[in-house]
């Protein structure tokens, strides 16, 4: 299988009383209060040597993503990041899976495809191209995107990107929300027909159906664990099967955050409070903002409300012990974590494209480092196997890394001793 | 009361109209909650022949329709085709909120289609030193007490739902989400469309009535269209939030009952 780094790069200084003292993390915490611009460079800059240090470490994948107005994760542009790691790790092995930028967000859509066709071009060739949707957070409340044309615009936006990869020839696309005369992208990805695509989702049953159709990688990304997730999945492969298509493990990707030490009391001891900021105040936003009135399609919004109130649980009332038990986090020795991996992730949703998210809300540098490389030492390895023996073939991996596994650097052996 | 259902926007929007009474003609458009006949319309059917038309979506059995139209211009012409189907050629235009701001964008686009224009604290402007307040951005369940100055009355019941029955207070979530959206579609993410550029075509004789207590709209945007539409009237209510005609029906359909009869035609 393919285990890829994920980072959100979140403020990791946030005041201890934040989500007392303020009502959301996202779309309107107010800068001038919370943060510093030298400050944040440096989170950035440390973001970069992480996902570097990660992708020198043996990890398949470098992923970053894009969000807006928030201290949750402030990577608005993802291409950025990317763009620096494409250039950093050239002559390895590893994917650049950028999960990605926005397409609705992006006026015209079209400037996606040019950007992932740079970093393909840039990259040699080692380009996953997520397209999310994005959320309502960061598309309708923070750029203005009408709820209801949320999705319509994703979807034009979607196939108007496959094709400017593609086309032979200028063409004139002539959509319902975009209009372009003249579409002949330069540059154009080294990867034919394009780049691998990933979808990434929350669960949305609509989004299952587009990822099928379309034959793309349909990654869950959720901060409640594998455990929580096996329902939400089942429904995912349930529709794989319906539709005829292959249940190959690669067509599903899933976010796991993760802690590894050198013993599970040591795993608390290290990161407990890390992982109590990050559920507690990096996702303390109102319930509301997930769903303004027009973003969920009618058949959903009705399901949702009718269906007998499967209360989310709220994190804030949970505690380190609870987010392990409940699978939110896999925390513990490198043993713990290979197994419940093993078995909660890999085996209970069917998955053959990891992200692990290491850098977890506070967590310091030195400390994400030091997770990084014991993942990469005493997990990763015996991860790596996984569905070998049945012979699936990653259709969503670039190509040209389907076969290789990262060498280790030694460099890196050498620093993370 | 008679109910029908009108196709129009070459069949594709179907709006469902509720009409009753007799007299001139009076058509109301309702604001982002959806429609529900209440005791204001019943008190302005006993002057006037009221139409009420469910704005495109609202109606459960067609809520898809609204994916037909891509922007207020659709919209104004849709209202146009169904004032002809109703074989309405002129009428008062009774509108509520974001109805409020449909009629004075139907008044200037058809200014012969209104005879008067009553505005119940409309939409259509921004200022901002006194944002309008995006109700569906709000926690729902403090949006009662933000629509209305007493979120605990019949009339916020009556639009909240809030029985006991599981059932009625599911398909209640439903209407509302999918009523503000429906109409949120146009307004996104502020409720300033260009009504500035097309309000000086508006002719009809001009009433704004507002809350005194409005949360969501503030009073001083009535002062937006009296500085626009020559001779406009603004009462405000006592004891309303943004909903004053169901709040205080009595004194708000007797303002727009004296107001439109004052300013029948000959």
């Amino acid at each position: 299988m393919k285990i890829s780094a994920f980072h959100l790069m979140p403020h990791r200084e946030l005041p201890d009383d934040f989500e007392k003292r303020y009502e959301s993390v996202w779309v309107t915490p107010p800068w001038w209060e919370l943060a510093d611009a030298e400050r944040v460079g440096q989170y950035y800059n440390w973001t970069l040597d992480e996902l570097l240090f990660a992708a020198r470490a043996g990890f398949d994948g470098v992923c970053t993503n894009e969000h807006h107005q928030n201290a949750y994760g402030f990577m608005p542009s993802p291409n950025i990041m990317g763009a620096v790691l494409a250039k950093a790790t050239n002559g390895t092995n590893v994917a650049i899976v950028q999960m990605g930028a926005t397409l609705p967000t992006s006026n015209p859509p079209i400037r996606v495809a040019e950007e992932y066709a740079m970093l393909d071009c840039i990259s040699g060739g080692r380009l996953v191209a997520g397209l999310p949707l994005g959320s309502a957070m960061d598309v309708n409340l923070c750029y203005g995107i009408t709820p209801m044309e949320h999705r319509e615009r994703y979807r034009e936006a979607f196939a108007l990107t496959l094709k400017a990869w593609q086309s032979r020839e200028l063409f004139a696309w002539n959509g319902r929300y975009y209009q372009l005369a003249n579409v002949n992208l330069w540059p154009r990805p080294i990867q034919q027909p394009h780049p691998p695509v990933w979808v990434p989702g929350s669960g949305s049953i609509s989004t299952f159906d587009f990822a099928v159709d379309n034959d793309v990688c349909y990654c869950f990304l959720s901060y409640s664990g594998a455990k929580a997730a096996k329902t939400m999945m089942q429904g995912y492969w349930d529709v794989v099967a319906k539709k005829g298509r292959e249940t190959n493990p690669y067509r599903a990707g899933f976010l796991q955050l993760v802690a590894v030490a050198e013993s599970d009391a040591a795993a608390e001891a290290k990161y407990a409070r890390h992982v109590e900021y990050f559920y507690h105040k990096c996702l303390h936003w109102p319930i509301q903002y997930l769903s303004p009135p027009g973003n969920q399609d009618y058949r959903s919004l009705v399901a949702a409300a009718k269906s007998n109130i499967r209360r989310a649980e709220d994190p804030k009332s949970l505690r380190y012990r609870d987010f392990v038990e409940k699978g939110y986090v896999i925390a513990g020795s490198a043993a713990t974590v290979r197994d419940r991996i093993k078995e909660e992730v890999v085996k209970g949703l069917r998955v053959g494209n990891l992200m692990v998210l290491l850098q977890i809300g506070s967590m310091p540098h030195e400390l994400t480092l030091e997770n990084m490389d014991r993942f990469a030492r005493d997990v990763l390895p015996s991860l790596r196997g996984e569905w070998n023996d049945e012979g699936w073939v990653n259709h969503w991996w670039p190509e040209r890394l389907r076969g290789a596994a990262a060498p280790r650097a030694a460099a890196v052996a050498a620093a993370g001793s | 009361m008679s109910q029908r259902t009108i196709a129009v926007w070459d069949g594709k929007v179907r709006i469902r109209v509720h009409s009753q009474g007799s007299g001139p003609a009076l058509v109301f458009l309702h604001g982002p909650w959806g429609l529900t006949w209440d005791p204001f319309l019943d008190e302005l059917a006993k002057s006037f022949t009221v139409h009420a038309p469910e704005h495109p979506g609202t109606t459960p059995e067609t809520p898809d329709d609204i994916y037909q139209l891509d922007g207020l211009w659709d919209l104004v012409l849709c209202y146009d085709e169904l004032l002809t189907a109703l074989g309405v050629d002129n009428a008062a235009l009774v509108g509520h909120s974001f109805g409020g701001m449909l009629a004075c964008e139907l008044a200037a686009a058809y200014p012969a289609r209104v005879r008067c224009l009553a505005l119940i604290a409309p939409l259509g402007f921004w200022r901002d030193g006194e944002r309008v307040v995006n109700w569906m951005m709000l926690d729902p369940a403090r949006l009662p007490e933000y629509v209305f100055r007493d979120p605990k009355s019949e009339a916020a019941r009556r639009m909240f739902g809030g029985g006991d029955d599981p059932d009625a207070a599911a398909d209640a979530r439903v209407r509302l989400a999918w009523g503000m959206g429906a109409t949120g579609k146009f307004i996104w993410p502020i409720p300033d469309k260009g009504l500035k550029k097309r309000i000086h075509r508006v002719t009809a004789p001009t009433l704004l009535v507002w809350g005194k207590e409005d949360r969501l709209v503030p009073p001083v945007y009535a002062d937006e269209f009296t500085r626009r539409i020559g001779g406009a009237r603004v009462h405000t209510v006592d004891g309303a939030g943004h909903v004053p005609h169901l709040e205080r029906p009595d004194v708000v359909a007797r303002m727009v009952r004296e107001f439109a009869a004052g300013e029948r035609s000959p």
